[in-house]
């Protein structure tokens, strides 16, 4: 019984042996091919089989004798080089990006307007796409902030747990997030753009253009309804772990339900919304396809002085000057500078917001015991 | 854990006593308020599934009709000509229409008279928005056999819509193939095998791949990855669905990360505990025990993912290439259903033939991550009530 399966073990193992270098094989000489895919998939599935292999009861006695369990050490190689392989990725992009983007930062190119010479590296700077970066998600944080916050607060402190409403308002907020952001750019063109905007104008102007036409404000519309769903999430997290001793403290004194959550909970709760407000500015300073058709300019000669203009924004920038240079090579100092900063932008909003949501985990773990 | 409803619904009455009755009154109406503005987020998935679902209806419906065998109308019947016909006839809307001058129509039906004279081109009889003409082949003038085309804009424009299905296929197959094991190994190790020091650094560092910007991993892709990796291989086109699923992968890994390893961390311990009891290895528990409780958990991080990967747009825009061919090689150029519409939307006419189609493209991506995260939604919940039930 006992030889019998470690004949089975030796068999597979030369089998799984013979199928990696095959597959090796074949990628040297063909790259990938059906042939070389199919045979990592015959490797993959010859390792899993390994795996799964089962062991007879070591015998007493004999408890220790496969002192090194060679399954043991390919199943923690194998997930461990997984992990490595993600950490590693994460370090060279950002390594790559410091690396070629930190000479490139200097005062004339962050407060530089590009002028003429958009894709020069030698006289071109972002300042207008910086500027329209920030308004687009100022903008975009006056609309979403209200309506995620109220959100959460009639989720958490009014609704009854596991209710309609609750279940699909949850519902939604689930399919927005998953909602492709390319699609968010279409209903904005749809909706903001032609409908809200074409509505304002006919009522308004008499059927003049001035709404009905990519904007900033139909942008950081666009923008908000993308965001809701992050900062009802952060808002309702962080009144989750408000404990419900000062919520009935505030009660036993005589406050209503309202002024409780205005004076107490929230107040409280402000780390959290804070939180979700800068994850929804991380997201909304890093998005393009959202802004496309929305309110992102190619290129303008001037800031947007109105709502109603249109805007440079530091994520489109990034994606003219990678796909729309006539010579790259001048262009990639840039290039590599605006993506610093953009990454800078949305980065440290995004540090910032995990290390405050850390903080109001740690706090409600020790709130709830 | 449940807050305090039942307790605050017994204090307030008392504390209400003693307040004005105005203060009452707003007070009902603010929370009533509040309750109508937190049903903004159901408004919203309505909204975008009306406003997609809306440009797109009169293709879905077969309405529309770019067939061009009509007779060519004299400029002297321009007025016996009812406005909505004559407008169809010229390929514009019926605002538009009213919007120009005589002149300018006469000149329109002018050149539309020439053109028609012209035209030898038979595929012009055809309307080449039907759903037929979307999704089988066919034999176009200059073709020597039946092939899937998108070509928006030709003089028969073509919209065949299989080519696209098959690039974000592709493109996400090949995200998918790095994005599960490199994400379900990571999980696997940070939730079941490291210490707990090394997960502490670990797991922020993976989460961090999900707050670089979709733009920054294209212009990555586009600038770093695409050479390094043509080198590597040395396959022919320098852009194709290879780079772009790579790249698409780095997106994909933090959600299939982040779900698995919530999925596996919320199999209760005493499973583990004991498969340890009985004399399990770590990894026989992590690999035997573990995975195979969270492996709902895992499928719909798969899932999520997939609905991640094929909604993804600025990666693909600028690492695939974007030539619509069909080919099953990965190492072709591929263009995807995300980066057609980003790419076109801004050189459409509003409300035309091409700019419905796009929307069309739209609205079936909303329905395929609808699904997915319908899918992913229940098994992820029916997963947590089965774990915590249990444990």
């Amino acid at each position: 019984m006992k030889l019998r399966h470690s004949v089975k073990e030796l068999w597979f193992g030369a089998m799984l042996a013979c199928a990696v270098m095959l597959s090796l094989a074949l990628l040297t000489w063909t790259g990938f091919s059906v042939s070389t895919i199919l045979m990592l998939v015959v490797s993959a599935a010859l390792f899993l089989a390994w795996l799964r292999l089962e062991r007879e009861q070591p015998q007493p006695g004999s408890l220790r004798r496969h002192s090194v369990d060679s399954r043991a050490v390919v199943f923690t190689a194998a997930t461990g080089l997984a992990t490595f392989a993600v950490v590693a990725a994460v370090v060279i992009i950002l390594g790559n990006i410091a690396w070629h983007g930190a000479g490139q930062i200097s005062w004339r190119f962050i407060f530089g307007g590009t002028g003429e010479a958009m894709f020069d590296a030698h006289r071109a700077g972002i300042f207008p796409m910086i500027f329209g970066t920030v308004a687009l998600v100022f903008l975009m944080t006056i609309g979403v902030l209200p309506v995620g916050v109220i959100t959460a607060i009639y989720l958490n402190e009014y609704a009854r747990p596991n209710s309609l409403p609750v279940r699909l308002i949850h519902g939604a907020i689930n399919n927005l997030a998953g909602v492709p952001s390319i699609v968010f750019g279409l209903f904005g063109l749809g909706f903001f753009v032609q409908f809200v905007g074409g509505g304002i104008d006919n009522l308004f102007y008499g059927g003049q253009l001035h709404y009905r036409k990519p904007a900033l404000i139909w942008a950081a519309a666009t923008m908000a309804v993308m965001t809701l769903p992050v900062v009802i999430v952060a808002t309702e997290e962080s009144l989750r772990a408000v404990p419900n001793g000062l919520r009935e403290g505030s009660f036993a004194l005589g406050a209503t339900k309202l002024e409780t959550i205005c004076r107490i909970v929230l107040p409280e709760a402000m780390p959290g919304v804070m939180t979700g407000a800068i994850l929804a500015i991380g997201r909304g300073a890093g998005e393009v396809a959202p802004i496309m058709f929305t309110g992102a300019a190619y290129y303008l000669a001037h800031l947007p002085t109105h709502w109603t203009d249109q805007f440079m924004h530091l994520g489109y920038h990034v994606f003219v000057l990678s796909t729309q240079s006539p010579d790259i090579e001048r262009t990639e100092p840039i290039l590599y500078g605006s993506v610093l900063v953009l990454l800078a932008l949305t980065f440290l909003l995004n540090l910032a917001g995990v290390l405050v949501r850390a903080k109001i985990r740690a706090r409600m773990r020790s709130a709830h015991g | 854990m449940i807050a305090s409803p039942p307790t605050a619904a017994r204090v307030v009455p008392q504390a209400r006593r003693r307040r004005p009755p105005r203060l009452r009154w707003a007070e009902w109406f603010l929370e009533r308020a509040i309750f109508v503005v937190s049903l903004s987020a159901i408004l919203m998935v309505l909204l975008i599934f009306a406003f997609v679902g809306r440009e797109a209806l009169p293709v879905i419906l077969g309405k529309t009709n770019n067939a061009r065998s009509q007779r060519p109308i004299a400029v002297t019947q321009i007025s016996t000509v009812p406005p909505d016909r004559l407008a169809k006839y010229l390929g514009v809307t019926t605002a538009e229409l009213r919007s120009y001058d005589a002149d300018t129509i006469r000149t329109l039906v002018e050149l539309k008279a020439e053109e028609l004279k012209q035209t030898v081109n038979p595929d012009t009889r055809f309307n080449t928005t039907s759903w037929r003409m979307m999704f089988y082949p066919y034999q176009w003038q200059g073709y020597d056999k039946p092939e899937y085309i998108w070509q928006p804009v030709s003089v028969v424009p073509k919209y065949n819509i299989v080519p696209l299905i098959i690039g974000s296929l592709k493109a996400t197959l090949v995200a998918l193939i790095v994005s599960v094991p490199l994400g379900v190994g990571a999980a696997i190790y940070v939730s079941q095998l490291a210490k707990p020091k090394v997960r502490e650094i670990i797991k922020p560092v993976i989460e961090l791949l999900s707050g670089i910007p979709s733009v920054v991993l294209g212009f990555f892709a586009l600038i770093v990855m695409a050479s390094t990796l043509q080198a590597m291989f040395g396959y022919a086109s320098r852009l194709n669905a290879f780079v772009a699923g790579i790249a698409l992968g780095l997106t994909v890994i933090p959600v299939i990360f982040t779900i698995s390893e919530d999925a596996l961390t919320s199999v209760p311990p005493s499973y583990s505990q004991a498969a340890l009891a009985l004399g399990a290895a770590r990894w026989q528990v992590a690999w035997q025990i573990v995975l195979p409780a969270a492996l709902p958990g895992v499928f719909a991080a798969c899932v999520l993912g997939f609905g991640r990967a094929i909604g993804e747009t600025m990666v693909v825009l600028m690492a695939s290439g974007n030539a619509t061919i069909v080919s099953a090689s990965i190492f072709d150029s591929c263009r995807t259903l995300t980066a057609t519409i980003a790419a076109e939307l801004a050189e459409v006419v509003f409300g035309g033939n091409h700019y419905r189609i796009l929307f069309l493209l739209g609205a079936m991506l909303f329905v395929v991550t609808f699904v997915t995260n319908f899918i992913g939604d229940v098994v992820v919940h029916r997963l947590k009530v089965q774990l915590e039930g249990r444990g």
